[in-house]
Parts: C-alpha cells; sequence; structure tokens
C-alpha cells in the first residue's frame, strides 16, 4: 500500500474518507439500538404498572374504560389468524411460483414475470389495502356466511398478496443458486424435470426457501395499512377467521394518535411495539442465519 | 473453497438412481401435471399484477385532471383536489434524500470496501438485516418517540422525513453493497497498481461504475419511503394541511390521504380514493419502471 508514489496530502485524504465512511457506516447500528431503546424507554411505566404477563396473557382490552385493561391476547390471536391465512396462501403460490421461474420456465419468460413481481413490491400496502375493500371484502359477504367483509381472512388473503414478491424473489434467488452440476447429474440418471426439482434442487435449496419463509411470516406480521382497512379492528379474542379481529399494528396505528402523551394506556401501546419488535427481531434473525448459511452453501 | 463429497449426497439418494422413472408414464404425467401447475401459480401473479394496475387505471382515470392534481381539497374533502398531498410525499422524498442517501451509501461503500469479515461487522451486517423487517408501525412508534417528542419536532415534516429515513435506510445499505460486490476485483488492483489511494480507487473508478447499481437502488428506497403510511401516521401527517412551506409544518400526504379517504364514513368521496391511488401508483410505477430500463441499459454498455 505505502508505494512512493503517494503523496502526503493523498495520503491524509485517504484516511480521512475512511474515517467519514467508517463513522457513517456505524450510525446504522446505532439506529437499531435507538430504536430498542426508545420502545423500552417509553414501555418503562407500563411493564411498572401492569407487568409484562399480565399484558402478554391478558385476554381483555379496554384500555379507555375506567377499570381499564391491557390485555394483548385479542391483538395477539387475531395477528396470528391473519398470518396464518396470509401464510397458507402465499407459500404455496410462491413457492410453486418460484419452482416454474427457476426449473420450468424459458429464459423470456422468467425475465419479464421477474420485472413484473419485483414491481408488484413497490405497489404501496394502502392500494393492495384499498383494492381489498371494493373487490375482496363484497365478494366474501356475499359468499360467506359473514355480516361484514371486515374480517380476518380478506385482510389475511390480502396480507398473502402483499408477501407474495418477498417470498418469489428470494425462494427463487435460493432455487437458482443451486449448482447446475447438481441439475445435470439428476437429469443423467434419467430423472424428470420435476424429479430433479423435488429431490435434488428444493433439499439442495431448502434452507433458502425456510428463509424466504421467514422473511414473509415477518411481514405478514408486521403489515399495518392492510389490516387495518380490511381486518374490522373488533375487541374480542376471534376463534376463527371469520370473525372481525384486530391485530398488534393495528392496535398500535389506530389508537397511538389519540391517547394522551405519556400515559398508562400510551405507554402500554409502546409495549405492544416492544413485543412486536421482539417477534419480528426474532423471526428475522432466524432467517438471516440461515440464509446467510445457504450462501455459504455453494459458494466456490 | 472446494466443495466435499458429501455436499453432492442429493444427487446420490437411493431415489434419484431408479434409472426405469424416466420412462415411466407415470413420471411423465406427473412432470405434466407439476409443470402446469407451478405455470398457473407463476402466471398468476403476474396476471393479477396486471389485474391490480389494470383495475386501479379504469377506477382511477376518471378523476385525473389538471385541477385533481394542482388544487387543494375543497368542501370539506368531498371535492378539489390533492396538490397539498402530493407535495407533501415530494418534500419527504427531498428529506430522505437527504438523510438517508448520504448515510445508506456511506455504509454501503462502508461494508463493501472497508469492513472486513470481523465479528462487529457481521453484527452490524446482522443488524442491518434486521433493520429491514421492523414493523413499519414499529419505526412510527419510534419516530414519535425520538424525533417527535424527545428531540421536540412536534407533528412536522421533519420529524415524517427523519422516521422514514430510518425505514429507507436498510434498503440503500443493501443496494449500495451489492452494486459495488459486483465490480470486478481486477479493476480496484489496477487502480492500485497505477498507484492511487482507497479514496482515489473509491472516487475515479469503483463509484462511477457502480453509480448505476447505486442510484437504482436510492430510487427503490425513495419510492418505499413514498409508498409507506403507517410510519408518519403518529408523526405529523394531517387530514387537511395547507401546501407546506417549511418542515417544521405538518402536512398531508399521498398514501395517508388515500387511507384516510377510503376509510371515510361519513362523506365517502370515491373519486378523490382512485384519482389519489392511481396517482400515487403511477408515480411509482413510472420512476421504477424508467429507473430499470435505464439501468438495464446502462448494463448492456458495461460488460465485463
Amino acid at each position: 500500500m505505502n508505494t512512493p508514489a503517494k503523496t502526503r496530502t493523498a495520503r491524509t485524504c485517504d484516511a480521512a474518507a475512511t474515517l467519514v465512511i467508517t463513522v457513517l457506516g456505524w450510525t446504522a447500528i446505532f439506529v437499531l439500538i435507538a430504536i430498542a431503546g426508545f420502545l423500552v424507554h417509553s414501555s418503562l411505566r407500563a411493564l411498572d404498572e401492569v407487568g409484562i404477563w399480565s399484558m402478554i396473557a391478558g385476554s381483555d382490552w379496554f384500555p379507555t374504560s375506567s377499570n381499564a385493561r391491557f390485555g394483548f391476547l385479542p391483538a395477539q390471536i387475531g395477528s396470528a389468524w391473519v398470518t396464518i391465512v396470509a401464510l397458507s396462501t402465499c407459500v404455496p403460490v410462491g413457492v410453486f411460483a418460484a419452482i416454474y421461474l427457476s426449473e420450468f420456465a424459458s429464459t423470456r419468460f422468467r425475465e419479464v414475470a421477474k420485472a413484473v413481481i419485483e414491481f408488484m413490491a413497490t405497489i404501496p400496502s394502502v392500494v393492495f389495502g384499498l383494492i381489498g375493500l371494493s373487490v375482496l371484502v363484497p365478494l366474501i359477504r356475499e359468499h360467506l356466511p359473514v355480516d361484514s367483509g371486515l374480517i380476518g381472512l380478506s385482510a389475511g388473503l390480502v396480507v398473502g398478496i402483499v408477501c407474495l414478491p418477498t417470498i418469489i424473489s428470494i425462494s427463487e434467488d435460493a432455487l437458482r443458486s443451486v449448482p447446475r452440476e447438481l441439475r445435470q447429474g439428476s437429469f443423467a440418471l434419467g430423472n424428470t424435470r420435476w424429479q430433479t426439482a423435488y429431490k435434488v434442487v428444493l433439499p439442495a435449496a431448502s434452507s433458502g426457501v425456510f428463509a424466504a419463509v421467514m422473511l414473509g411470516l415477518g411481514r405478514a406480521i408486521g403489515e399495518t395499512m392492510v389490516v387495518l382497512m380490511l381486518a374490522g379492528n373488533a375487541g374480542i379474542i376471534p376463534t376463527s377467521p371469520l370473525e372481525a379481529a384486530r391485530t398488534m399494528t393495528g392496535t398500535i396505528a389506530q389508537e397511538t394518535g389519540e391517547v394522551v402523551r405519556g400515559g398508562l394506556h400510551f405507554s402500554v401501546l409502546f409495549t405492544l411495539g416492544l413485543v412486536l419488535f421482539v417477534i419480528t427481531f426474532v423471526i428475522n434473525l432466524i432467517a438471516d442465519l440461515v440464509l446467510e448459511r445457504s450462501r455459504k452453501k455453494w459458494s466456490r | 473453497m472446494t466443495r466435499t463429497p458429501t455436499k453432492t449426497r442429493p444427487a446420490r439418494s437411493k431415489e434419484v438412481v431408479t434409472f426405469s422413472s424416466y420412462c415411466s408414464k407415470r413420471a411423465r404425467r406427473i412432470e405434466a401435471i407439476v409443470r402446469s401447475f407451478t405455470a398457473i401459480c407463476c402466471v398468476g401473479v403476474v396476471v393479477l399484477v396486471v389485474f391490480l394496475l389494470g383495475y386501479l387505471f379504469i377506477r382511477g382515470v376518471g378523476s385525473l385532471s389538471w385541477s385533481f392534481i394542482f388544487d387543494a381539497p375543497k368542501d370539506r374533502m368531498t371535492a378539489g383536489g390533492i396538490w397539498p398531498a402530493i407535495v407533501g410525499t415530494l418534500w419527504l422524498i427531498g428529506l430522505v434524500s437527504a438523510f438517508a442517501l448520504p448515510v445508506g451509501i456511506a455504509t454501503g461503500i462502508y461494508l463493501a470496501e472497508i469492513a472486513g469479515q470481523s465479528r462487529p461487522v457481521r453484527m452490524l451486517r446482522i443488524a442491518i438485516a434486521n433493520m429491514a423487517g421492523v414493523p413499519s408501525v414499529v419505526y412510527g412508534l419510534f419516530g414519535y418517540a425520538a424525533f417527535s417528542l424527545a428531540l421536540g419536532f412536534g407533528k412536522s415534516l421533519l420529524a415524517m422525513g427523519l422516521t422514514l429515513s430510518c425505514v429507507t435506510l436498510p434498503v440503500v445499505i443493501t443496494a449500495t453493497e451489492e452494486a459495488l460486490r459486483q465490480i470486478p476485483k481486477e479493476q480496484r488492483q489496477a487502480a492500485m497498481a497505477l498507484g492511487c489511494t482507497r479514496a482515489r480507487t473509491l472516487g475515479k473508478i469503483v463509484l462511477p461504475t457502480a453509480l448505476p447499481g447505486i442510484i437504482t437502488g436510492a430510487i427503490l428506497g425513495l419510492s418505499r419511503a413514498a409508498a409507506e403510511t403507517a410510519p408518519i401516521l403518529f408523526t405529523g401527517v394531517a387530514f387537511f394541511a395547507p401546501v407546506a412551506t417549511n418542515v417544521t409544518q405538518p402536512s398531508m400526504a399521498l398514501p395517508y390521504h388515500l387511507y384516510i379517504m377510503a376509510t371515510q364514513p361519513t362523506t365517502p368521496a370515491p373519486h378523490i380514493v382512485w384519482g389519489t391511488a392511481l396517482v400515487l401508483t403511477g408515480m411509482l410505477s413510472i420512476t421504477n419502471a424508467g429507473i430499470a430500463t435505464w439501468r438495464s441499459y446502462k448494463r448492456r454498455k458495461l460488460q465485463w
């Protein structure tokens, strides 16, 4: 590195630029720490006065009554229903679509389809919510025995659509990163494309596909606007996706703007945010570790 | 890295070796079924996107007019246009460009060029990957507590811009790092061999070559910021506000305007809802299609 051709100013500039970039580079981690810090700080009052377990395991959410009850269970179970519906639609469709793209499709079709799917990721979730309101909700109200179409099922289906691009593009990447030699070996043994996909490529790419599902799960739990518009936001614990549900994200989005700053309800909502943060953090961490391992597996 | 024989094991598992399976009619039938089934899934998704856009266009195109775009809302939000919301969204894009782009691009450069594989750097990477997965409403809570309350920016464009910058940061970082990693090592080595310092190599060789990728990432991040509603819910978005003239004011924004108009129980104005949806989606679509075309053109020019 230290060739005589380098002047002193050049070396100083180099050091300065490196320093600035390094300092800016570490800002990201401060943001993450700050998020956790502010969530914890603002939740302290609720943790102290209500207690974490009575919130997480409490089944009543009456935040404004005189004898206020702050149980997260309605929101947690609502989130669970919406997520289950979302994943059970978007995981099969997404993974099959990824298999088609990576194993069967022609190069030309793949290019077009990938562009469309990437584009889908840029459509705002409020727009999905709006189209859900005007297309899906009337359909559900007509064809299912429910009073209103604003139920967990409609929210879950639309959240599933919102998660599709994530699942498709990450699992497709994972499938395509399996070396060609493995496929060729399998073809040479007389396997059809599907047998190859199912017995060779999918097992080899399983960790990447798993990571895609985890990231989809994280998105589904964290999706806010769609559930706010479609899930119905009822206060009771839903026993099936055919009932109106409130989710964790929806509760925060709906109530935070209206509560007294620094009050107990305010603090409880931050605790709910903290719970959500921890859940998605764990999910993403798992996805990330798995993804890193799968990347190393085939890198040469 | 050399691969050890154990890693090729899937190809040797005993089911695969059944030679007759190729000839069997059953295998071929299953192949045809699976092929068409996966194709239906894939084409279904593509058709869905086309349907969504088409539906949006048909419902929204009727309300588009110069006065819809350039007027303020009138008659208790049942008539008039969406100009204050468009300006608010443009303000937010500007603020996010000012905050998130420098930090995000610098972080990307740091990760690709300077940071090695040490333990703290791995932690930084994990932190960034996790930031991308934090729900947007949690960013909203954080922005409310940190920027609106703790730093005292209140409900303002500045608080919204800072919150959205945090949302956008991981997108920009990842895209920048990817773009830089695609540049062959030889280019850097050549520059170094000619006596360039690291900063000079970066400025003269690496960054110009990676620019299309970095710009694409930046635009993707900005369009994500423009599309988000949840992070601005508590940090300063307004149901109605005049055109914002400085960053300390609250402001309207397109996605929130769409949300609040679509869920208004009392005075529904469907033409405003669909028009807003079309303007927002149209803005994002045109930018993204444009940048994708530009990038693929640049990529074709730069072959190695």
